[in-house]
């Protein structure tokens, strides 16, 4: 296309040639003129927002520079939605990751029924994250819940346990929530991979006598290094801005013992309205996201640009 | 252990982790459709009845006298009109990405980049500008809103399938006499409708689910399905059965367009990074 543009900007000359190098240019300015206007000023503004005392009621916000910032560190509320920030994404991702990778294992290659199974494997993935949340907290539910009762029919006796009553055991909810969501996603995404590999590949490698895990370390996982990589950071980005789930499921409690950096945030603003504060924490949380978004970005451009 | 052997009972293990792994990843949603037909006899007895005994759509009634039709067709306009305004002005800024490679390689990833914006960070900034401009709680704030993340989406997706096709054909015709704007609305368009569909199917389920935004800007007016299930949570009662039947109305139709939709599902969720 730039080639056969440049013919003909060629044959009519200078003028010509300016215009047609000005219209892709065009093409984009729609869209980079969105971009500005929804993501990027916001975010500019927002990072004024930080720097300054924007509280309710009072009547000046004055600017009082990295104050915000100090106050969040010495917050020990903001501190600890950050650990369950990252224990989702470390926790939960890897989880994920095993498990999924695992039943794309078990399951790749032919079998009858596959389109079906892999199908109904992987609703869960489309159901609203707001539904997810309520459907295990009725799961959960100490009294009216079949998680209890099922225990109750293993151990042989009725069984009672508030599960999301208790931090440690809320978390745990919490992650098998999030792990039952998403683990259908690595698992599509491996079993796509496993689909574009080369059989001849293994087939030399059986004739070779080499074991299952022999093939699962020196030949599935490094060819599938850069789609396992991509799907990490894909999901690892979103459990960042976990928020859903945790509103549904838990409301960041007990007391606030399992809210993350979205849900803290968004009662700084909505229940506090605290809007510097608040916004100086949503810079922290853009902080950790650039880093994963550089490794991301890198992975994308080893596989998709080849 | 012979080769045979192996391959035999690997084989054989299959069908029952497959209906393991139905059971665990099925349950839950079963459970929630089952609740919106059971009396709350049912689902608040200990320990809970499985199957209604006396299953009835008066929880489905409820929830279309409450407000549950606006709610979904709240939803349904503001994920349309989303959708469309991000193909139309993605779609032309892919095409100059993908053709004449506007920005080299690093503008691509830019716009990729802010596809993962966390919506907490700009929340504030437009709760203030939509109190300014009286635009809380309706239809435009949330299509707008949603842009932060359907823009950029569709970009990236659009400029994938627009490098897939040959260039032959947008090239004669420029030859031809042809317009850049015609090149790509009339030659390269047509040609890259598969994939259109499947990055505005997407756009539309993000926007579909989306929750974060809708609950931070709509109140009554403009709610959509993912805030309106929040009402029937309350402090004092939890109205389980409307819950259910507001989950089947969420849940279905994106059921059935992702399986419509298969043969660009990872596509769709890894944004094009595993075809």
């Amino acid at each position: 296309m730039a080639a056969a543009s440049e013919a003909i900007a060629m044959s009519s000359g200078m003028p010509q040639r300016r215009k047609r190098n000005l219209i892709p240019w065009m093409f984009v300015a729609p869209c980079m003129l969105v971009i500005l206007l929804v993501t990027i000023f916001p975010t500019i503004y927002s990072l004024g927002l930080s720097l300054t005392k924007w509280e309710i009621g009072l009547q000046e916000r004055p600017f009082i520079g990295l104050g915000n910032y100090i106050e969040l560190f010495s917050t020990p509320r903001f501190l600890h939605s950050l650990l369950i920030t990252l224990l989702v994404v470390v926790v939960g991702v890897s989880v994920e990751f095993g498990l999924g990778f695992s039943l794309a294992q078990l399951l790749s290659g032919e079998m009858k029924g596959k389109r079906v199974i892999v199908a109904a494997l992987l609703l869960p993935v489309m159901v609203m994250p707001v539904v997810v949340g309520y459907t295990w907290r009725l799961l959960w539910d100490a009294q009216y819940g079949p998680i209890n009762q099922i225990i109750g029919w293993i151990i042989g006796q009725p069984f009672t346990y508030t599960w999301l009553a208790k931090t440690e055991t809320a978390l745990f909810a919490i992650l098998v929530t999030e792990i039952w969501q998403w683990t259908p996603f690595m698992f599509l995404v491996f079993l796509s991979g496993l689909a574009v590999m080369d059989p001849e590949v293994f087939e030399a490698a059986d004739i070779d006598g080499a074991s299952g895990w022999a093939k699962l370390w020196y030949m599935t996982l490094p060819l599938m290094r850069p789609i396992i990589i991509v799907a990490l950071l894909i999901r690892g980005l979103d459990a960042l801005k976990f928020f859903d789930i945790i509103f549904t499921l838990t409301g960041g409690g007990p007391g606030n013992s399992t809210e993350t950096l979205s849900f803290y945030i968004y009662q700084t603003g909505y229940q506090f309205f605290r809007l510097g504060y608040g916004a100086a924490a949503s810079f922290v949380l853009l902080v950790f996201l650039a880093l994963f978004l550089t490794y991301l970005l890198k992975a994308f451009r080893a596989t998709v640009e080849g | 252990m012979g080769l045979h052997t192996r391959k035999w009972l690997s084989q054989a293990i299959r069908y029952p982790i497959a209906l393991i792994a139905l059971a665990f990843f099925l349950f839950p949603i079963v459970w929630i459709v089952l609740t919106a037909f059971k009396t709350p006899n049912e689902f608040l007895r200990n320990p809970p009845v499985w199957i209604p005994q006396t299953p009835s759509l008066v929880y489905f009634e409820h929830v279309i006298k409450t407000g549950g039709l606006k709610a979904l067709s709240n939803t349904l306009i503001i994920s349309t009109s989303t959708t469309l305004l991000a193909l139309l002005i993605g779609s032309l800024a892919a095409y100059a990405l993908a053709r004449y490679r506007v920005g080299g390689d690093n503008l691509p990833f830019f716009i990729l980049s802010q596809r993962f914006m966390p919506p907490v960070a700009v929340i504030f900034p437009f709760l203030l500008f939509f109190k300014a401009l009286r635009w809380m709680d309706t239809h435009q704030a949330l299509i707008l809103i949603y842009l932060t993340f359907n823009l950029p989406y569709a970009v990236w997706m659009m400029r994938g399938f627009f490098m897939e096709i040959p260039r032959e054909i947008e090239e004669s015709a420029l030859v031809d006499g042809c317009s850049p704007l015609g090149a790509f609305w009339r030659i390269a368009l047509p040609l890259v409708s598969p994939g259109l569909v499947a990055t505005g199917v997407f756009c539309f389920i993000f926007s579909w689910a989306e929750f974060f935004f809708a609950v931070a800007i709509t109140k009554s007016q403009a709610v959509t399905l993912s805030v309106y299930i929040v009402n029937f949570f309350g402090k004092m009662m939890v109205q389980w059965g409307e819950i259910g039947a507001t989950s089947i109305v969420s849940m279905f139709p994106l059921f059935i367009i992702s399986f419509l939709m298969q043969r660009y599902l990872v596509r769709g969720l890894t944004l094009g990074a595993v075809k």
